[in-house]
């Protein structure tokens, strides 16, 4: 396959930072810290939204997040990225002061929190419908009988795309590169440029974007494993109840 | 690597129904009866765009004036050329893997990419400047202690930034821009205090800004960068007929008067004048044509 020069990751490139593989370093912990900030917010948003989409006898509540859903999935990723860091804060001059990454922390968490969204509102529409009458009828409130009885049936179902969901916001990290954030596709395009290893750059970055991924996927498995109830979905099984 | 780079070639030259090695551009170009052209849509006056796919600039009309000397040379009646958009991240690889025949646009002639493409003549020398606004009090790379400073993903000025900043011991926030347009954004919306790039393209993006007067270019340039036109490595005979075309152009005086018609009279879209005057050291480039890489020039 040719010869590769993998010192290259060894040389300086002249800045505050020693050597390339210290700077991939840097620009993972980009990535990560990214990717980590957008799943909580994702996550904490989804679930919220994916909620009210299911509530009874609050059309207006349901109404807002169907419009919330179809907003920020029917509109490119890239351009919400853009929207976010050039137009949100000339509309909004508040916005103006806050850090670039938070900025792209809302745009990728927003995105992916009306995928989540999605997810919980099959994964709630598809308990029997006696389970909502059940824990009425015991004389939970709407909060109680969703945080014991709905969510915990619904987010069981749906940790598997729950799973992909999280190892896609990794990927999708990357187009943070476009609004000046320091992760690792624009060291790929930075660091090649300069020492026109383009190739090996581009290894070493997948390499990572692949341990990044593979690692959510260990901890989804895990939880999957330990939240499992027996006689319920089980993973591996053939589901039904 | 040499292997995948010609096996991209030849997938590359089959999915353009072209017939011809890959390290003889000019029996391609004869055979084919077409060529490919690097163009850029915001170096500066050097080569852009003014839409409708109209590519335009001092580079850009040099090459092809270039490409109708080869096709001269070669005889043929006709010649098609055709335009291939390239950035700052993607023109190497797209010279390498013969997508792209000749790039003239704002390419940085250096011993790094040397090894990867060839340069012909070098046509303009750059001077690495910093754009600020005309309010913000910066006067010199010191001024930009604490500031956050913008330049262009994939270009030579980053690495021209970061030895400085460890040269001179001051501190500042580099912030990234996608290309040039994006990164004078920056500069544009308050994002960045200054933006570090070579002066042609700041006074050529600051011209096409809302507001021309907003803005100023201030400070000692910070490298002198050659920039010239980019081909395929070992291609001697292409190499040599790109090389005669702007040769001649030097010798009849059309060169200069390009430079004229570009730099220092009203250009479209908005018929503002970029007003860099021909600076000493592209008029050294011309009287002694050679492609020496940045290194040699940062010795003297």
């Amino acid at each position: 396959m040719g010869k590769w020069d993998w010192q290259v990751f060894l040389q300086d490139p002249g800045g505050k930072i020693p050597t390339y593989w210290q700077w991939l370093v840097s620009a993972w912990g980009w990535t990560v810290s990214v990717s980590l900030c957008s799943l909580v917010v994702a996550l904490v948003l989804g679930s919220l939204v994916g909620v009210i989409r299911t509530l009874p006898d609050s059309p207006w509540l349901v109404r807002f997040g169907n419009a919330w859903v179809e907003l920020f999935r029917n509109i490119p990723l890239l351009v919400q990225i853009f929207l976010w860091y050039h137009v949100v804060p000339k509309m909004f001059p508040v916005m103006a002061g806050l850090p670039p990454f938070i900025l792209v922390v809302f745009a990728l968490g927003f995105f992916t929190s009306a995928r989540i969204a999605e997810q919980l509102r099959s994964g709630i529409q598809a308990l029997p419908k006696g389970q909502r009458y059940a824990g009425m009828a015991v004389g939970f409130t709407t909060f109680q009988y969703y945080r014991y009885v709905i969510l915990p049936m619904a987010y069981r179902i749906i940790i598997p795309p729950l799973t992909s969901e999280s190892m896609n916001i990794f990927k999708n990290s990357s187009v943070a590169f476009a609004v000046s954030i320091p992760e690792m596709i624009q060291f790929a395009m930075q660091a090649g440029e300069e020492t026109s290893r383009v190739t090996e750059m581009y290894m070493a970055v997948t390499v990572l974007y692949v341990i990044s991924a593979m690692i959510i996927n260990r901890i989804m498995a895990w939880v999957e494993k330990r939240v499992r109830v027996p006689g319920f979905v089980v993973a591996g099984g053939t589901g039904g109840h | 690597m040499k292997k995948q780079v010609l096996a991209l070639a030849v997938m590359a030259l089959a999915a353009g129904g072209a017939f011809a090695q890959a390290n003889d551009t000019l029996a391609k170009i004869k055979s084919s009866g077409a060529v490919t052209m690097g163009v850029r849509d915001s170096s500066g006056a050097l080569a852009y765009t003014i839409g409708d796919g109209k590519y335009v600039g001092f580079h850009t009309e040099m090459s092809e004036r270039i490409l109708a000397d080869i096709q001269k040379q070669l005889g043929l009646p006709k010649l098609d050329i055709k335009r291939q958009l390239v950035t700052s991240q993607n023109r190497v690889p797209l010279v390498q893997n013969g997508t792209v025949d000749l790039e003239c646009g704002s390419t940085t002639n250096n011993a790094t990419r040397q090894k990867d493409v060839a340069f012909a003549v070098t046509t303009y020398v750059e001077e690495v400047r910093i754009a600020v606004k005309a309010s913000s009090g910066i006067n010199s790379i010191k001024d930009l202690n604490g500031k956050s400073v913008a330049t262009t993903t994939g270009t030579t000025s980053v690495q021209t930034l970061r030895k400085n900043e460890r040269a001179q011991g001051i501190d500042f926030k580099e912030v990234m821009g996608k290309d040039h347009a994006d990164s004078f954004l920056l500069l544009e919306s308050g994002r960045a205090d200054a933006f570090v790039m070579d002066g042609q393209i700041l006074a050529g993006n600051i011209a096409k800004s809302k507001a021309p007067a907003d803005f100023k270019i201030v400070g000692e340039p910070l490298s002198v960068e050659p920039i010239a036109c980019m081909m395929r490595k070992d291609d001697p005979a292409f190499k040599k007929a790109v090389d005669d075309s702007i040769k001649n152009q030097i010798k009849d005086g059309s060169l200069a008067k390009m430079y004229d018609k570009w730099f220092m009279q009203p250009i479209p879209p908005t018929n503002t004048k970029v007003g860099l005057p021909l600076s000493e050291a592209t008029k050294a480039a011309w009287a002694n044509p050679n492609d020496k890489p940045m290194e040699d020039y940062a010795k003297k």
